[in-house]
């Protein structure tokens, strides 16, 4: 398990070596904020309802970004041949990689806790929501993660990368708000499998296993998917 | 030290390595030459674990490729063509990467870092980004990067490519300073890297094994034959040709050209002698007892380059 933590260390510090990193939590930040704070006084509630329920979509976009160089690089500088020659497994490489997306969106979401702040000074903030919201932010950002990982390890184009990655999260995303196309048997598992549905429960505070259940599913088949890819390339 | 049978790979339809089977003792330098596609990379990539091969087997000690690729992975130091490296890393950063993963003791860590960094003369370039570096300096830090945890094996993909000849000397250097305790696999299309490094040759042609022997006895097979050439002042030719022809062992004179001059003709000949006979002596004295003034007078050795073209140009 050594072996996961330093690749961590090595690409999580190496997201704040490159500018995409900063470009990525500015545009982030600058999209977060200006949605949330453009209705915060019309609504006039004391609440982060609205900046979780875009997050998903905020998510689709940038999460891929992050994502996208973790294997397309290698593969483009052919780094990738000293990287597996080195007493590491496939796991371990997907894992330390995954980790570091992981964290990145986490030290991504760390900014907005100014959101929260300000508002319990304005009104009466409910921290249930909040805390469950941001459960559930990192759950969802670690699910896009391992598929945006997935798309990494598919191409050695970071920009084919990002569209795949973006592809695949937006369709989890928007699947259970286009639920009318479909019959009406096969409402529920369409709604189970959009992430959408599942972030907002969490971001309402409850926090239910089956949610859970789904986030770690999504990122087991996400890292599964990737493993498969690094085997074919072999 | 690393046996390799049958190895066979295919990219799609094309049979990248066709069926090569040799052996690499322990403390040998071996060169993996053939022309470009013929398959020096993807063997040396399926040694290194990073390929799978589609038949065959490769043992390294006791360690089959296919089950204990982890074990193996722990002897072996490669260099992938071109060094492909990390750019933003700084260069310390990196080898203290690597270090870590190699699982160097952390007391022995900073040590072993700066035992690279002499060995490969990287002192001046610790501090700055790999991606700024000069092609030579990026070798040279794929090469500090290969021997970092002091493996049994290194594996060198054209070491020598794309540098300028002082580089390309100093990396000679750090190998064959480096190959007295190690086995060293390297290939390359540049044969007198191969003549001038390694103890034994592999030659690859179209991913099927065309000559494994030492440098020395290739050398010398190749023709079966080997030449002397010879220049005379004050001869000509057709005595030149009776008095050597007659040497026992000669088989062939051949006139290269014949000079006109103020102190009368200069004729250029080249003695083809029996193989396994050194007939140096014989001739000189031969030469001695005429009047004629000897100009040049060199035994003319096979170069591998001979022998390459030859076996990699039939078909």
């Amino acid at each position: 398990m050594n072996q996961v933590a330093y690749i961590f260390k090595k690409e999580f510090r190496g997201y704040f070596i490159s500018p995409i990193a900063y470009i990525v939590i500015v545009f982030f930040l600058l999209v977060t904020g200006w949605f949330y704070f453009a209705t915060l006084f019309l609504n006039n509630q004391a609440s982060l309802r609205d900046f979780f329920g875009m997050l998903p979509i905020i998510f689709t976009f940038v999460v891929p970004a992050v994502t996208m160089k973790l294997f397309s690089e290698e593969f483009n500088i052919g780094s990738y041949e000293t990287l597996l020659t080195l007493p590491v497994t496939f796991l371990e490489v997907i894992l330390g990689k995954f980790l570091a997306a992981v964290a990145f969106v986490a030290a991504m979401l760390i900014p907005t806790f100014a959101y929260p702040l300000t508002i319990s000074f304005l009104g009466q903030l409910d921290w249930g929501p909040v805390i469950g919201g941001y459960i559930g932010a990192v759950l969802l950002g670690a699910a896009y993660s391992s598929i945006g990982l997935f798309a990494s390890a598919m191409t050695r184009n970071q920009i084919i990368s990002l569209v795949i990655g973006l592809v695949i999260c937006f369709v989890l995303t928007m699947i259970d708000r286009m639920l009318f196309f479909l019959p009406k048997s096969m409402l529920g598992i369409f709604e189970y499998i959009g992430a959408g549905y599942h972030f907002q429960n969490i971001s309402r505070g409850i926090i239910d296993s089956r949610d859970i259940l789904y986030f770690l599913s999504v990122c087991f088949v996400g890292i599964y998917c990737t493993y498969l890819a690094m085997l074919g390339k072999r | 030290m690393i046996h390799v049978e049958n190895l066979t790979r295919f990219y799609n339809d094309l049979c990248a390595v066709d069926q090569i089977s040799f052996d690499i003792r322990k403390g040998e330098i071996l060169g993996l030459l053939g022309p470009n596609g013929a398959g020096k990379t993807t063997i040396m990539r399926m040694l290194t674990g990073l390929l799978q091969p589609d038949a065959g087997s490769i043992r390294v000690k006791d360690y089959s490729i296919d089950e204990n690729s982890l074990e193996i992975k722990k002897l072996l130091g490669y260099l992938p063509e071109s060094a492909p490296l990390y750019h933003d890393m700084l260069v310390f950063d990196y080898l203290e990467y690597i270090a870590n993963i190699r699982r160097i003791e952390k007391g022995n860590k900073i040590d072993r870092i700066r035992e690279m960094a002499d060995l490969c003369s990287l002192n001046e370039v610790m501090h700055k980004p790999i991606g700024e570096l000069s092609k030579g300096y990026k070798q040279r830090v794929g090469l500090a990067h290969a021997m970092m945890n002091d493996p049994e094996i290194l594996v060198l993909d054209e070491p020598t490519s794309g540098l300028d000849p002082n580089q390309i000397i100093e990396i000679r250097d750090i190998i064959k300073k480096i190959g007295k305790e190690k086995t060293i696999i390297l290939s390359t299309h540049i044969l007198s890297e191969a003549e001038a490094t390694c103890d034994r040759v592999v030659i690859i042609n179209n991913g099927r094994l065309v000559a494994d022997d030492s440098t020395e006895v290739l050398k010398k097979l190749a023709s079966g034959k080997y030449l002397i050439n010879v220049s005379l002042q004050q001869a000509d030719i057709v005595s030149v040709k009776k008095e050597l022809g007659a040497v026992d062992g000669v088989t062939d004179i051949s006139r290269v050209r014949v000079n006109d001059g103020s102190n009368g003709e200069t004729v250029h000949v080249k003695l083809t002698c029996k193989p396994g006979s050194d007939l140096r002596e014989t001739i000189y004295l031969k030469i001695k007892q005429t009047d004629w003034i000897l100009l040049n007078f060199h035994q003319e050795t096979r170069s591998l380059e001979n022998i390459f073209r030859e076996l990699t140009t039939e078909n």
